[in-house]
């Protein structure tokens, strides 16, 4: 059963294609890795199958899952980390769907981010203000908080980004764990030897779609060098494409 | 002069939290922009009923949400930023303020739209400042927590469904709002410091939104009490003598913070162990 599908999806701005013409699907409980170099179009992908983009041609079906339903976690630098906010309200928010707007926040409801967050190995740190973490602590939180939203599909946009080590292998058993649980997992990774060490499927974008499938499969040199040799910027002078669908 | 100072009073407690929220939004220039973006409304208010409370308060509320809608407008749907085109559209509305009031009113008239005249506040604008204040601190609390999430992480209210853009446009409303009620004591030109300069000094000693927004209200009531004073005893103009105490506030926050202030920095004392 697949849990998102994309329909000959092409995204963009401007008018220019960032994503041409993918088609194929994320099966349900599946973990990909989202590869290429910078500029492929990993994000915009996320950021049309999260909704926060339109494509401009073809369609995302999202297998009737809500907005709500599917978890996201941006690149940091998208997120004021200097705003004045604790570490535990941050992982609260997390419980969005049970306390919404306006909802309480009742001893359970606490205990429950208080052990999120211990099980990412920032116990302790509670009434710490985000602004005093470091930069691998910091992603822990976001991963304490997505935890707790529950959600069926989770899409990470580079988290191991400038990340250490030992923060790296943590946060990869939390996934490890979310793919046992049978979550759906798409998760943007630069770093080739995690994604053949943990991931089992990977898809290959260098704008135009490389390949998709077993990782083994995908990550091979020919691949590899072919997403190498994408263009490097949009090309000004572009005709308008006329591409029949596959 | 009971009067004027109990608007400070009501005018202080909107203020802080509104002021600190527009820091911490970075978006200080914005309430700036909006400030002068309130004078033509107020202008025509003028124009069709003379120095009248109501006709020129509800002027400037209408083209200062107009001015915040299409600025917000042009930087979501073009290439503009936020800032760029809030600066476009506040000097053509300060302009066209200017000019309306300069076409049919007298220097005087001016000077009292630009600068205010606090000692002159009456039973209505009492009220109407007062009205303004509960408003905003209702709103304040009603839409807090999202509108927190707003300025920390927007893709994450975004993701879960919670309207940021709803509670981005509700803040500007209450931003416009107090702007209005600061515009009929300090004056258009003035009103935005009573939101800035107190929630500007503030940042340098809370920790927290709540403590930092308290010590800006405080600042601010500070700054009111004995600008009226002084301008009162001194015969001064009360909106610049209330600003410039705010301002004396924020230089001495700025030298003696504790949290980033220039002396924090010079007497750091030996490091400690861990």
């Amino acid at each position: 059963m697949a849990a998102i599908t994309l329909h000959n999806v092409t995204l963009g701005y401007q008018r220019h294609p960032a994503v041409h013409h993918l088609s194929g699907s994320f099966a349900s409980g599946s973990m990909t890795a989202i590869v290429g170099p910078n500029g492929s179009g990993k994000s915009t992908l996320l950021k049309g199958i999260t909704g926060f983009l339109r494509p401009m041609e073809g369609s995302i079906d999202r297998g009737g899952l809500q907005a709500h339903q599917i978890a996201y976690l941006p690149q940091r630098l998208e997120v004021d980390r200097s705003f004045p906010i604790t570490v535990l309200d941050t992982v609260l928010l997390g419980l969005w769907q049970e306390i919404g707007m306006f909802g309480g926040v009742n001893r359970t409801l606490w205990q429950r981010a208080a052990k999120a967050l211990s099980t990412v190995g920032l116990g302790g740190l509670e009434s710490r203000g985000i602004n005093e973490l470091s930069g691998g602590q910091f992603q822990r939180v976001m991963f304490a908080r997505m935890s707790l939203q529950n959600a069926p599909v989770l899409i990470f946009d580079e988290p191991f980004n400038a990340i250490d080590q030992q923060t790296v292998l943590d946060l990869m058993a939390v996934i490890r764990r979310w793919h046992e649980e049978g979550r759906t997992l798409l998760i943007v990774v630069h770093d080739l030897v995690l994604v053949r060490e943990f991931f089992p499927q990977a898809l290959l974008l260098a704008r135009e779609p490389v390949t998709w499938g077993k990782t083994s499969e995908v990550l091979t040199e020919e691949h590899l060098l072919q997403s190498r040799t994408m263009a490097q910027a949009w090309d000004r002078a572009a005709a308008i494409c006329r591409q029949e669908p596959l | 002069m009971r009067h004027a100072l109990a608007a400070c009073l009501a005018l202080a407690l909107g203020c802080g939290p509104v002021g600190m929220l527009l820091v911490l939004r970075r978006m200080s220039l914005m309430g700036d922009a909006l400030s002068h973006a309130v004078l033509p409304g107020a202008a025509i208010g003028f124009l069709v009923s003379g120095l009248s409370l109501y006709s020129m308060t509800i002027g400037g509320v209408i083209v200062g949400l107009m001015v915040a809608l299409i600025a917000g407008a042009v930087s979501r749907y073009t290439s503009l930023r936020e800032d760029a085109s809030f600066a476009a559209l506040y000097l053509v509305s300060i302009a066209v303020g200017v000019l309306i009031i300069s076409v049919r009113g007298t220097n005087i008239d001016l000077i009292h739209v630009l600068f205010g005249t606090i000692l002159a506040v009456d039973d209505p604008a009492l009220i109407l400042v007062a009205s303004i204040t509960t408003l905003t601190l209702f709103t304040l609390a009603l839409i807090y927590r999202p509108l927190m999430v707003e300025c920390f992480d927007p893709d994450f209210l975004r993701s879960v469904g919670g309207h940021g853009a709803a509670m981005h446009f509700m803040f500007l409303v209450l931003v416009v709002l107090n702007l209005v009620a600061g515009f009929t004591a300090l004056g258009t030109l003035m009103a935005v410091g009573m939101l800035m300069l107190p929630a500007a000094s503030a940042h340098f000693w809370g920790y927290h939104f709540w403590s930092a927004s308290l010590i800006a209200v405080l600042i601010a009531l500070f700054s009111g009490y004995c600008g009226l004073l002084l301008s009162f005893y001194g015969d001064l103009p009360s909106g610049p003598s209330i600003i410039l105490v705010a301002g004396g506030c924020y230089l001495f926050s700025m030298l003696f913070g504790r949290k980033g202030g220039l002396l924090s920095r010079v007497q750091r004392g030996p490091h400690l162990t861990g």
